[in-house]
């Protein structure tokens, strides 16, 4: 037990990166979510594209033997890249595989299974364009091991405080994005109201187009993160981080934003505590087990809208 | 300034505008009248662009507006106040006014601060809880705030559809002498209303919506006064 004990704040701050990156990947499922009550079921592959976005870039400065790689520099690059190719795909979903169908009217299981294939296929083009074998991020060469502080027992790595920052400042900038300006009132207008945000003289499929990118730009750079933390990464990677991704939206309130972050971060400390205290083979059921007693006991989430009261509206 | 020549529209299949032609000339209140499904909603939202029109024309100020996007006929100057007010009840009252000003965004911010002054000069209420979401004030004061957000794109021509529905008596008053209000500052309306006797005690014509034909328009005097229109949509025998 004193062992477990000794670790714990380790383990605690693992949580905390973990849980930031879930969360940053969450709001793409729930923002898409809020304007089209629709699951993005590609969003998991759309983060693993950022993910390979951003080794296609660090590896191509690796190659253009580009001197003193310094990570404050490189990390925005590989962000950036990664974010823009992200959100550009996302957009492209909406045009192609989701809009067509909801403009004609489908029900809500259409887009849904346009999305899975969507899914399937994004997945076996990251496959067959940049073979089966995973990639490996040097991120060694970019954050040296000797780059670490000694909180309460805790070592944080360098690249860990960026994770966390990074995160965190993405998800300060959504907020603001979505309560401050005129671009966050008519996403919202559209979440609650459709039709009255369109007599108000919102283009809602712009708006639609708007969020995907966001949410798309957020699981990109989420890729990133993830990549340079595991270091190695693979086609397949996008499925159980997009579904751990799902439950923390699930978890935190679907469609709600403030709910997404809460519901990563959540998610991300419960993982680690499982694998702290518990068998670290169960680590991946934990992330179910919630979504199912979620769904059993709190269907709404943590913060929830009541959705009873919400189509009275 | 408005007019609607043989608009036909379709929900699917269903034809529930089969030929309305109105007018709305600058300067007046027009009354709409209508039983239920009447095509009287549809009348308002082919107006905004939110449905299409699939035959027929609608012009605003001589210029042909039914191909263009909602949001450029907001942005021409005409509004909606939705039926059954439709607020946004997660945006606090002050940001449900910044709604209805979304096409004005390159308005100087004096404009806009001039419109927040006019709105809450005619709804003092709605200054006192700027901060308070719109979800947690009562109907009345919903219902202001629908109008005042309409009134924040700076409309020449302002459309309400059913702005009495579900208020008390004494509200529908005073709503009503809102309308006249906002027509006497320069706004020609045009109103839906199941509540006829009040819409035609202060409008200058009407019109009788029936299974989407215009069947009837008259002024509104004639209107009051005659006995088929009493029967049908004033509720007396």
């Amino acid at each position: 037990m004193a062992d477990v004990l000794q670790i714990l704040p380790q383990q605690l701050v693992f949580g905390l990166a973990l849980g930031t990156v879930y969360g940053l990947i969450a709001l793409g499922y729930t923002m898409v979510y809020g304007v089209l009550l629709m699951i993005n079921f590609a969003h998991g592959e759309i983060f693993m594209i950022g993910a390979y976005v951003g080794w296609g870039v660090l590896t191509a400065l690796l190659n253009a033997q580009v001197g003193g790689l310094h990570p404050a520099w490189v990390v925005p690059l590989l962000l950036l890249h990664a974010m823009l190719v992200a959100g550009l795909l996302g957009v492209c979903l909406e045009r192609f595989a989701y809009r067509p169908l909801y403009l004609r009217g489908a029900t809500r299981l259409g887009p849904l299974i346009s999305a899975v294939g969507a899914s399937i296929f994004l997945q076996n083009a990251v496959m067959v364009t940049q073979g089966a074998r995973m990639k490996v991020y040097m991120t060694s060469l970019l954050f040296p091991r000797g780059w670490r502080i000694q909180v309460a027992g805790a070592s944080i790595s360098a690249l860990v405080i960026v994770m966390i920052m990074v995160a965190g400042l993405m998800m300060w900038g959504l907020h603001e994005l979505v309560q401050r300006t005129t671009l966050g009132r008519s996403i919202r207008a559209v979440a609650e109201d459709r039709e009255t945000a369109a007599i108000m003289g919102v283009n809602v499929r712009r708006v639609i187009a708007v969020t995907f990118f966001l949410g798309s730009a957020l699981g990109g750079a989420a890729g990133v993160l993830v990549g340079l933390y595991y270091t190695q990464i693979d086609f397949y990677m996008g499925y159980s981080a997009g579904l751990k991704a799902f439950t923390a939206a699930v978890l935190g309130g679907i469609g709600n934003i403030k709910g997404a972050m809460l519901g990563g971060l959540v998610l991300g400390l419960v993982e680690s505590l499982a694998v702290t205290f518990g068998n670290p083979a169960y680590k991946d059921v934990v992330a179910f087990i919630i979504l199912i007693l979620t769904l059993v006991f709190r269907p709404t989430g943590i913060l929830g809208e009541n959705v009873a009261e919400r189509e009275k509206v | 300034m408005l007019r609607l020549t043989d608009v036909v529209t379709h929900y699917g299949p269903i034809r529930v505008l089969k030929a309305v032609t109105l007018e709305v000339r600058a300067g007046e209140i027009v009354c709409l009248l209508g039983g239920n499904a009447s095509g009287k909603s549809t009348t308002m939202k082919t107006i905004l662009g939110v449905v299409r029109p699939t035959a027929g024309r609608v012009e605003f100020e001589d210029r042909r507006i039914d191909r263009l996007p909602t949001e450029a006929i907001v942005r021409r100057g005409v509004s909606l106040v939705p039926e059954s007010r439709r607020i946004f009840a997660r945006m606090t009252v002050w940001e449900n006014l910044a709604m209805g000003a979304f096409t004005r965004q390159k308005a100087p911010a004096g404009e806009l601060a001039e419109d927040f002054e006019r709105v809450y000069t005619l709804f003092p209420r709605l200054s006192e809880r700027q901060h308070q979401l719109g979800g947690t004030l009562s109907g009345g004061e919903q219902q202001m705030l629908a109008v005042g957000r309409a009134l924040m794109a700076r409309p020449r021509l302002l459309l309400m559809d059913e702005p009495s529905m579900g208020l008390a008596p004494a509200l529908v008053d005073q709503v009503f002498d809102i309308i006249q209000t906002i027509n006497r500052q320069g706004t020609t309306i045009l109103v839906v209303e199941q509540n006829a006797a009040v819409a035609l005690s202060i409008a200058n014509r009407g019109y009788v919506l029936q299974n989407g034909r215009i069947v009837v328009h008259d002024t509104a005097r004639a209107l009051l006064a005659a006995d088929h229109i009493r029967r049908a949509y004033l509720g007396e025998d």
